[in-house]
């Protein structure tokens, strides 16, 4: 297996048979909070698609260079929280200096954004799947990607479903829930695909 | 021993990301108006979008910037606009407070038969979104036969952010003491029927059919056919008649309700006067007098 085709291979399952929110159900409170607009569900979906990317990189970095070394692998997720939770921060802070275009896009999602386990779990499966530094900024990038597809399809749906009248005990969060689950079983579909 | 490697590392990298942050939080620092924050805190905070910007945050800031005239706030009203004058240091007008109106008197009323006696003829059920945008796109304007009349499925209600919308018999009305005249309900009206008046001006024509008087006759009991007689009546010449639908002009009108003791169809509605049924006459100079 040629080094493109791993890439291939992560960017598929990234997007669909591994899909973060409706496969492996990470990130399922802003699925939920942040899903009620298709512009909203896209603001939040490309922040995350951006946090995930860096914090890929950085939690690579802390593992590799700091973990490993020093045989203290198993505090990874501690670790890991702490990085994220001080990237996010920078991050944002950057933004509103640099960007300040972005930071009004991305501004009120990137909080929201610093605990999210979606992030988290990203960085913990580029270490369970011994990933390089590359593989692992561009898992970070398609999971975020996935949660990016998978949020705004189902903002969609939502859209239509507030106006649609179901019955009155339905209405609200249990429809809700039960369209995610619907979408997610939909998604087990692509997990028949065969990668490379 | 492990133990404590453990502790040195990850309280040292606490440590140095604190110290990144606060080194970042310096470095990034961006200096912001302290009159944005008492801005901020004159506006109601409840975000409606009234003025046409994107919540309070986005019309301070633009009031900030001079891009937007002071006195755009329906709901924080006069005295938000003077307080945001004081900050900015300019003379504001005074703003009078408007609240919404719905042109539509076409409430249904039936009797025990499920006749109507009153109000706009459904032509067909609707079994679709409980939308009013939804239902005035299907079947050659929706299911009322008047095509000018409120739909009544509450699109204005879910637009309120003051809960000052409510349905009766079909169609919306509007609670003035809980309205801010934010229009948020009348932008997402597909008839265009909500308008903004003067709460203190008791005499509306609440209705906007602009259909010829025979057709507004078939779809609804209560729609202006553009008969005239309020134009015939008013002593100071404010109502005019176009397009087959009446309309005042507030600069001239006096609010002495002549107008709403005569129309034929009741739409004319003056809120000082209880029942809109029994003839009311009133001469010009003199008191009152009940027929």
């Amino acid at each position: 297996m040629t080094y493109v085709q791993t890439l291939l291979g992560i960017l598929i399952s990234a997007l669909l048979t591994e899909n973060f929110i409706l496969v492996k159900f990470y990130g399922i409170c802003p699925f939920m909070g942040v899903s009620k607009k298709i512009d909203t569900a896209l603001g939040m979906g490309m922040a995350v698609t951006f946090v995930m990317a860096i914090a890929s990189a950085a939690c690579w970095a802390v593992y590799h260079l700091i973990l490993v070394k020093l045989s203290l692998e198993y505090m990874k997720t501690v670790a890991f929280i702490l990085v994220i939770a001080a990237i996010v921060q920078v991050v944002e802070m950057f933004l509103k200096k640099a960007v300040p275009a972005l930071y009004k896009a991305l501004g009120i999602y990137l909080p929201l954004i610093t605990t999210n386990c979606a992030v988290l779990g990203a960085a913990l499966v580029n270490v369970q799947n011994n990933y390089d530094f590359f593989q692992s900024v561009f898992f970070g990038f398609c999971g975020g990607l996935g949660f990016t597809l998978a949020i705004v399809l189902f903002a969609s749906v939502r859209e239509r479903v507030e106006k649609a009248d179901c019955p009155q005990c339905f209405k609200g969060f249990p429809i809700t829930l039960i369209s995610a689950g619907l979408l997610a079983l939909a998604f087990m579909g692509f997990s028949g695909l065969k990668l490379f | 021993m492990e133990i404590v490697t453990a502790i040195v590392i990850l309280g040292g990298l606490g440590l140095i990301f604190g110290l990144v942050l606060a080194a970042a939080s310096k470095i990034f620092y961006v200096e912001t108006d302290p009159r944005l924050e008492q801005l901020n805190a004159c506006l109601p905070g409840a975000n409606c979008g009234g003025c046409g910007f994107a919540g309070c945050a986005g019309y301070a800031e633009a009031v900030l910037k001079g891009e937007a005239p002071i006195g755009k706030c329906a709901s924080g009203g006069n005295e938000a606009a003077q307080e945001m004058a004081a900050i900015m240091g300019v003379e504001a007008q005074a703003v009078t407070r408007k609240v919404a109106l719905v042109r539509c008197s076409g409430e249904k009323h039936y009797d025990r038969d499920g006749n109507l006696t009153s109000g706009a003829r459904v032509k067909a059920e609707y079994e679709g979104f409980k939308d009013c945008l939804a239902a005035s796109k299907v079947g050659g304007y929706g299911p009322l036969s008047c095509k000018f009349g409120c739909l009544g499925f509450g699109t204005c209600v879910k637009a309120c952010k003051y809960g000052a919308m409510s349905v009766r018999d079909g169609v919306a009305h509007v609670d003035e003491d809980l309205c801010v005249g934010c229009m948020a309900c009348a932008e997402v009206c597909p008839r265009h029927l909500i308008v903004p008046v003067e709460p203190d001006r008791n005499v509306v024509i609440a209705c906007a059919s602009l259909a010829k008087g025979a057709v507004t006759t078939r779809g609804c009991t209560t729609g202006c056919i553009g008969c005239g007689l309020c134009r015939k009546i008013c002593p100071k010449d404010a109502i005019t008649i176009e397009r087959n639908l009446a309309s005042i002009d507030y600069s001239k009108c006096d609010n002495c309700g002549m107008c709403a003791t005569v129309c034929p169809k009741h739409l004319i509605k003056d809120s000082k006067v209880e029942t809109l049924g029994e003839p009311v006459v009133k001469s010009i100079n003199g008191p009152e007098v009940k027929v």
